[in-house]
């Protein structure tokens, strides 16, 4: 196999030259196999979906602060309406926010320019890729207008409820949420084949294993990861789909079936699946720390084999989820101690990044300022998961908002900040532009604050026994006082905020596009191949005849016999 | 391919494992429960012998192929035929047990076994439309031999897995 890609990859050089004729518009942005437009569609659908997943909480938070009043943008939340919201606003986050933009947007556009190489392995299967994804968008959208409404049995889709449409009084929204995620698995299954052979087989020439940039590598493992761990759950996908279109009794107990082995299948897709995604946003996050600290990370093979026993752990940690479903109690010994296992090289990870810090001339950019947010509001998402870990403490939080606010601050590091840390880090090789720096430091306390203040107040209503999944806490006298109201009302306003403030975001992305100070080819000053070519970067990303050799690693930041403080991993020694 | 074939296995070992579970929680009741049809074990210990035939002829026409790309012709076809053979005769197996009663609906066993041997079934047309694909192209002279081994890796990887799901299913 190794042999055929190799092949494919010198005939695609070669073709090169002769193909760069002018395109239309339509086979310019619905077929190009160009790596970096694939990207930006990636980024700018799963921006879009953002904006839409932002919607729903809104829309949510509201109705949970000041229960019954009529929504402005919305109207009137049925407790229908509201399992639908919080559903889709938890699948569109994870699948449709933080898979394209961290993995297929970033993959595709940095992968090739980091290593050097004119194009993806497999260009035509990347565009299928993105077609696949775009249709379970559209799939995902028209789920959420069918007659009975959009899913509403949670992104976990638990049977029975998800499996009978008596139950869940959602006959169709319920199949077409299902569908349109095992469309989006297919495309990130496609997209994960073509990152890992490109990484195998399309490095510039004198690039060996330990100089390709973290964030590559991450991205690769973390496909990796997604291609082991999504079988079982397409397994049982599969059988949840009989159950619901041809009535079969996989989760049935009354005809022989078991509603825990749904659960066991989908996490144990989906407790990878957190690493799938974590690890990406660490890559980016070590690249802009290792660049705006003018150091060499502390511990380049450290890292990658950090993340590689993360990986393996997290197919061990699955049942984790379960402590509270029925599972025999000495499996749950079993899995609280991989569980908390597995803090230990996250914490490493963390710790990698702080080592580089120290003593390095840092300079206080506004994607270095995302990526120290980084640091800092996922340590408190790690801290806070080892009481979830440990199956004693887990019997209290299970299911009240402690996990809901605990996942948050691991979340949104993951798909928020790591998201912005990347894009305002390389927009300047995206675009050619550099973004305002004011307007982006306005735009990341705007965000940062008012974030905290959203779930500060949740962790606390959650050890003060607030169960998730309730609609109106009304109903709830114990959980209706003065004090529980006004922390709810706290979210809820900081909330608004900080959707107030991704304006500033567009405003200064579109301005900077339109109007930003050009950025020539290596605005950061920054050692990795893809400041050596133009910004934006041309078709076959360098000139054919100058495609780049590496000489060195890619953190050569600060060394004592040069006079410039970096070096650049093309330049001859 | 080789990548996807990764994928694969662990799709595969999330069905079995998913059979074993619910299997093992019918303990001490009977396995297949009351009032459904035995499997026809004798049969398709005969039919899988026909695609592990299958199997090996595909690694002799790749010999034959390595030696002169013609030469595969006759090995690459019987190879395929086999294949359909027992594609063909699992159907008409299908059929019968229909006819006797074991359907998707009537028990979460009747349901695993169309799960998992359907599921191996589309998976095994799929590789035969490959191999159908190379015998195609080898008659215009056109098949390269990285061709033939993804289409063939993925053969191996069909017939290797239906004895684990003959041991789970049917056994």
């Amino acid at each position: 196999m190794a042999d055929t890609v190799a092949d494919v990859h010198q005939h695609e050089s070669a073709g090169h030259d002769d193909h760069h004729h002018e395109q239309n518009f339509f086979v310019k942005y619905l077929w190009s196999t160009d790596h970096k437009i694939i990207a930006m569609q990636y980024m700018f659908t799963g921006m879009f979906m953002g904006l839409i997943g932002g919607y729903m909480a809104y829309v949510f938070r509201m109705q949970l602060a000041f229960p019954g009043i009529s929504v402005p943008g919305f109207g009137q939340v049925s407790p229908g309406e509201y399992n639908a919201l919080i559903t889709n606003h938890g699948s569109i986050m994870i699948f449709w926010l933080a898979m394209p933009v961290l993995i297929a947007a970033f993959g595709n556009f940095l992968i090739p320019l980091m290593i050097g190489a004119d194009d993806m392995v497999f260009p035509r299967i990347n565009r299928l890729s993105f077609q696949i994804f775009f249709v379970s968008v559209l799939v995902l959208l028209a789920s959420l207008f069918v007659q009975g409404g959009g899913f509403g049995g949670a992104w976990t889709s638990y049977p029975p409820l998800s499996a009978e449409s008596t139950y869940n009084l959602t006959d169709l929204g319920s199949s077409l949420w299902l569908l349109a995620v095992a469309l989006e698995f297919v495309a990130f299954l496609l997209g994960g084949i073509n990152f890992i052979t490109t990484l195998m087989n399309s490095r510039a020439p004198g690039m060996k294993a330990y100089d390709i940039p973290i964030v590559c590598w991450m991205i690769v493992i973390a496909s990796i990861l997604f291609m082991l761990s999504v079988g079982p759950l397409i397994a049982g996908a599969v059988m949840l789909l009989f159950d619901q279109v041809l009535n079969t009794g996989f989760y049935d107990p009354t005809r022989g079936g078991d509603p825990i082995l749904w659960q066991h299948l989908f996490w144990f897709f989906g407790h990878p699946e957190v690493y799938v995604v974590l690890l990406p946003a660490i890559g980016i996050t070590v690249d802009v720390i290792a660049t705006f600290a003018r150091k060499k990370i502390f511990g380049y093979k450290l890292v990658l084999y950090t993340a590689v026993a993360t990986g393996v752990l997290s197919f061990f940690v699955w049942a984790h989820h379960q402590f509270v479903a029925g599972i025999d109690p000495r499996m749950a010994n079993v899995f609280t101690i991989t569980t908390l296992l597995i803090s230990v090289p996250i914490a490493e990870l963390l710790f990698v990044m702080i080592a580089t810090l120290y003593g390095g001339s840092i300079r206080l950019t506004t994607p270095m300022l995302w990526a120290l947010a980084f640091i800092a509001e996922f340590l408190i998402g790690g801290v806070t998961g080892i009481f979830l870990g440990a199956s004693g403490a887990d019997i209290y939080f299970h299911d009240t908002y402690f996990v809901l606010a605990h996942f948050h601050y691991t979340f949104f590091p993951i798909a928020i900040i790591g998201t912005f840390c990347g894009f305002t880090y390389w927009f300047p090789k995206m675009f050619g532009r550099m973004m305002n720096e004011t307007l982006g430091k306005i735009h990341f306390w705007g965000t940062i604050i008012p974030f905290n203040f959203i779930f500060i107040p949740l962790f606390v209503l959650g050890m003060g026994g607030q169960h998730r999944r309730i609609y109106n806490f009304q109903h709830f006298p114990e959980l209706a006082g003065p004090e529980m109201y006004q922390l709810r009302e706290i979210a809820t306003i900081s909330l608004l905020i900080m959707l107030a403030f991704q304006a500033v975001f567009f405003y200064n992305m579109i301005h900077s596009w339109l109007k930003g100070e050009k950025a020539g080819k290596n605005p950061w000053k920054s050692n990795t191949l893809e400041w050596t070519t133009e910004s934006p970067p041309p078709h076959g990303n360098w000139p054919p005849d100058q495609m780049p050799v590496v000489y060195r690693g890619p953190y050569e930041y600060a060394h004592p016999d040069r006079e410039e403080d970096y070096w650049p991993q093309d330049e001859p020694a | 391919m080789l990548i996807f074939i990764f994928t694969e296995v662990m799709f595969f070992s999330g069905l079995i494992s998913a059979h074993a579970i619910v299997k093992s929680q019918s303990a001490g009741q009977m396995w297949p429960p009351y009032g459904q049809p035995r499997l026809p074990v004798e049969e398709t210990a005969l039919n899988s012998l026909a695609l592990l035939v299958s199997g090996i002829v595909l690694v002799l026409a790749w010999f034959a192929y390595k030696k002169q790309a013609s030469n595969a012709r006759i090995p690459l076809l019987l190879a395929t035929l086999l294949g359909t053979v027992f594609v063909a005769f699992q159907g008409v197996e299908w059929a019968a047990l229909l006819a006797e009663g074991l359907t998707m609906q009537s028990s979460a066993y009747g349901a695993f076994f169309y799960l998992i041997v359907g599921t191996h079934a589309v998976h095994a047309i799929g590789a035969l439309g490959g191999l159908g694909w190379a015998f195609f192209k080898l008659d215009r002279g056109e098949l390269t031999s990285t061709a033939l081994a993804t289409v063939s890796a993925f053969w191996y990887f069909v017939v290797l897995v239906w004895p684990v799901l003959y041991w789970t299913v049917y056994l």
